[in-house]
């Protein structure tokens, strides 16, 4: 079938008014090049977070301190495989292969998050990153529910309902050390000192400073801004470290009744900037480890491929 | 061969006995019966369903948004296509029942 194509100006009034609306953008939709760029870099940026974001945990399945805490970790880091999978896929949806993308993860053109630089020290920062780091990523997604982009949204929503165990699990977790005997307590209570501040960064630079933040949330991929999502994660935060037992490791923090809000001290943005910059404590570590796996992967993935295809021949 | 050359599968799911399979998602695998077992970690870890078909993406063609107007515009224009288009005498009763014609709305282009 052969149509005119409208010109560039008609599609964007489509486009334009689809967004005003509300509506969904789907795969086979015309979209500014500028919408489509930033998408594949948000959510591929996203998919890498969970896949590089296994490490962490992953270090403790072997230490887990009962069957049932393993088991629950393990299916927690499963979890996490899949998010990574959906996620790849709605990049997929708008032209990108997922080969590509893990090419540029291995050769730093692309980012994940910052908060996966830093080490898992204890146990309890296995319930650290359930609690804080999950919730904050709660925080950021169930908004990215509401996305402009349908495949990124509905992967969103099979992403939440997911994380929400991995945020209660953690609380659990958290909550058994804060009551257990002095030093589980001690041992909850550092990781959740140590855990805070990156937590908070995962919301990324202030308002002011965020390069794609306006645009974003012209397009409707962002419905909040990043100030806006840090200001309600600690309000939620505060209430629940109480109901742990444990305390946040901020003096400023308190309450503002004008603005009804929690008032928290200032960020060490220039630490958040150096851990992007690749100078984290675990950057190498965590990039090395993925690119190894890939490598020493290869033989496997070919011999699959081999089979597939000797298979698909002895079918014909 | 590279792992490059693993293709995408679309994922449909059957949640229970007498519902349609619903697209799920898709995922790379080199065949199809690692692209079921793919999708049965993958979409079904949480009991949510008990058929999976897993189709080659590139063996699904979909309709273009550009023919959307001329594509589906007919059902626009042919009310009799429903049954609220017929006017039916009151208390018969070999018909459907009125509230069940009044629950469906009016007719579209009436």
């Amino acid at each position: 079938m052969t149509t005119i194509a409208p010109d560039e100006e008609a599609l964007a009034a489509v486009f334009e008014a689809a967004v005003a609306a509300d509506e969904r953008i789907e795969p086979r939709d015309w979209m500014p090049e500028g919408y489509r760029s930033s998408l594949v870099r948000q959510i591929a940026q996203h998919a890498h977070s969970e896949i590089i974001g296994m490490q962490p945990e992953a270090n403790w399945i072997t230490r887990a301190p009962s069957l049932r805490r393993k088991a629950i970790l393990m299916a927690k880091v499963q979890d996490e495989a899949g998010h990574g999978l959906y996620l790849y896929s709605a990049a997929e949806t708008l032209g990108v292969s997922r080969e590509e993308l893990l090419d540029k993860l291995h050769s730093g053109r692309q980012k994940y998050s910052s908060i996966f630089n830093y080490p898992t020290l204890t146990w309890a920062d296995v319930g650290a990153i359930g609690w804080l780091v999950d919730g904050a990523a709660i925080t950021n997604q169930v908004p990215l529910c509401r996305c402009s982009y349908g495949p990124y949204a509905r992967a969103m929503v099979r992403v939440c309902k997911e994380e929400s165990f991995h945020q209660r699990q953690g609380y659990e977790l958290l909550l058994a050390l804060s009551q257990g005997t002095p030093a589980q307590h001690a041992m909850a209570q550092d990781a959740v000192d140590r855990w805070w501040w990156p937590s908070l960064m995962m919301f990324g630079p202030p308002d002011d400073e965020s390069a794609h933040s306006a645009q974003s949330m012209a397009w409707k991929i962002k419905r909040h801004s990043n100030d806006e999502l840090r200001q309600r994660f600690v309000d939620i935060c505060v209430p629940q470290a109480e109901a742990l037992g444990l305390t946040l490791p901020d003096p400023d923090l308190a309450w503002d009744p004008e603005r009804e809000h929690w008032n928290f001290g200032p960020i060490d943005w220039d630490e958040f900037r150096d851990v992007l910059k690749g100078n984290g404590p675990c950057n190498g570590q965590r990039i090395t480890q993925r690119r190894t796996a890939h490598e020493n992967g290869a033989w496997v993935r070919e011999a699959a491929a081999a089979y597939a295809a000797k298979h698909g021949e002895d079918k014909r | 061969m590279s792992s490059a050359d693993w293709p995408l599968w679309e994922v449909f799911v059957r949640s229970r006995r007498g519902l349609s399979h619903t697209h799920a998602g898709s995922l790379h695998a080199p065949d199809a019966e690692m692209a079921l077992r793919n999708a049965r970690d993958l979409y079904t870890r949480r009991s949510e369903g008990v058929s999976i078909w897993v189709v080659p993406s590139a063996q699904i063609s979909a309709s273009s948004p550009d023919e959307k107007d001329a594509f589906f515009e007919p059902a626009a224009d042919k009310p009799y296509r429903h049954p609220t288009f017929y006017d039916i005498p009151e208390g018969c009763s070999t018909c459907e029942d009125r509230d069940a014609r009044l629950r469906r709305g009016p007719v579209p282009g009436r």
